[in-house]
């Protein structure tokens, strides 16, 4: 790996990917399996899907960070699991059979997949709106560094992490230095334009509660947050979403060194709001894998639990028949009550 | 020998209504608007509590204050400038007071 490669993925490192350490948890199976032995009951409903309104492209593993909640298991170690062109191409021409309004695009970093750019604007060619889900310290590094304007002048939409408003708990949970690094990155982004009410150039904050807990009331999250980034650091956004974690790769192995998962669990299932149903991200977000696999939510694909058609194919971008996937029935397991509790989790925020 | 405190009770609050349900319904009424956002934020009013539930020494409280503090996005730092906000009220309240006794002694004892 070059120089520019090496820097590329420099920025702050709060622990290490499971597959580096061959954890067990590296593992979607044991995973599942760790949350099938909870003394707790199995989520309760059936879901389906509503029409295909958003597409998230997962482009890939690879992050010049590892945060301890992550729920991907990304880090700069998760090489070979990078989108190809030909997959992303694949995925544009899915992206044509649909009335899809939005391309999300996560990661890892998905700004370190060489063709990241190639998507977006494929992406804005068909009139799309674009999400780009931002660590902010990649923007930081060498080759990203002129992407804030580059974002600016396409009017892509910025979902950027930060669980705190201060220090200690970014830190906490992102790295040592993550805080610094983020307020210098939204600084940035405020330069271009972004956070300062102009809808073509939105930026978004994303809070994940730094531990045990369900994520609080959004709204009075989002005046906080905006009183204490202005005062302290004179930094601007537009809104801020509130994430539940789940209970899913790095945060489910912080969970059991913790003794947290069973109470935790308990909390997510006893917290249940049958409100958050209709809202469900599963039923209108359709999750493409790196490797073209497809799934219900990013976090059916990190559990490696492919959406299937109804006479239970597995699908896959390169057969994508948009009407057939619309009949199949989303698939649930007991991770799934991290995304019903309380005020809801979606990647679009609170959902009830 | 069982301990005076049980963690598990907090969940069984409501069981007081058994003793005088009209009064525990208007009680628990009243806590629950209490602690609506208002105009005080959720966490405002969180860890007012918290600070309280320290001072009356109500572990059933802070345990409940600390989860609802840190649900509502408070830190640790944030937290313990709370916890020093009450205890610099109630060490000063206890101060306070020292100056009725200096009455007593600047009266009473030859200068």
């Amino acid at each position: 790996m070059g120089a520019p490669e090496i820097e590329k993925l420099s920025g702050p490192r709060a622990t290490t990917s499971l597959v580096s350490r061959a954890s067990p948890l590296a593992s979607a199976r044991e995973q599942l399996e760790v949350l099938r032995r909870l003394p707790l009951k199995d989520f309760p409903v059936e879901l389906r899907p509503a029409a295909i309104d958003i597409f998230q492209i997962n482009v890939g593993k690879l992050c010049n960070m590892t945060c301890r909640h992550c729920h991907v298991d990304a880090g700069p170690d998760r090489t070979l699991e990078m989108m190809s062109r030909e997959t992303i191409d694949l995925c544009l021409a899915a992206l044509d059979k649909t009335d899809a309004k939005t391309v999300d695009i996560t990661g890892g970093a998905p700004e370190l997949n060489p063709h990241f750019r190639y998507l977006v604007d494929a992406c804005l060619a068909r009139g799309k709106h674009v999400m780009d889900r931002c660590n902010l310290t990649v923007l930081l590094t060498g080759p990203c560094r002129d992407l804030p304007e580059w974002f600016a002048a396409r009017g892509v939409e910025i979902v950027c992490s930060l669980p705190h408003y201060r220090k200690r708990n970014t830190d906490i949970q992102r790295g040592e230095g993550t805080f610094e690094k983020s307020i210098a990155a939204l600084k940035r982004l405020n330069t271009a334009g972004y956070g300062q009410g102009d809808p073509r150039r939105r930026l978004t904050l994303v809070h994940n509660p730094v531990g045990a807990f369900l994520a609080g009331d959004q709204k009075s999250m989002e005046r906080e947050w905006k009183e204490g980034l202005a005062a302290n650091y004179g930094v601007t956004f537009d809104a801020l979403i509130a994430l539940n974690n789940m209970p899913i790769s790095r945060f489910l192995e912080w969970l059991q060194a913790s003794g947290n998962l069973e109470r935790y669990m308990e909390v997510l299932v006893n917290a249940y709001n049958p409100g958050t149903l209709q809202g469900l991200m599963c039923r209108n977000t359709l999750s493409v894998g790196w490797d073209g696999r497809l799934f219900d939510c990013d976090f059916n694909q990190m559990l490696e639990l492919d959406a299937r058609y109804a006479d239970g194919r597995p699908a896959h971008i390169r057969d994508f028949e948009p009407a057939k996937l619309g009949e199949r029935a989303i698939v649930t397991a007991r991770h799934c009550f991290g995304c019903t509790a309380g005020a809801g989790s979606s990647c679009g925020g609170a959902i009830a | 020998m069982d301990p005076y405190y049980k963690p598990e009770h907090l969940a069984q609050f409501g069981s007081i209504a058994e003793g005088n349900p009209k009064l525990a319904e208007k009680f628990f009424a009243w806590y629950g608007e209490v602690f609506k956002p208002g105009a005080l934020s959720a966490r405002e009013k969180a860890l007012i509590a918290l600070a309280v539930a320290q001072v009356v020494q109500c572990p059933y409280c802070i345990d409940a204050y600390s989860r609802e503090s840190l649900q509502q996005g408070a830190d640790l730092e944030q937290m313990t400038e709370a916890l020093h906000v009450a205890a610099a009220i109630r060490g000063g309240a206890s101060l306070v007071h020292g100056v009725q006794m200096l009455e007593h002694v600047h009266k009473q004892v030859m200068a």
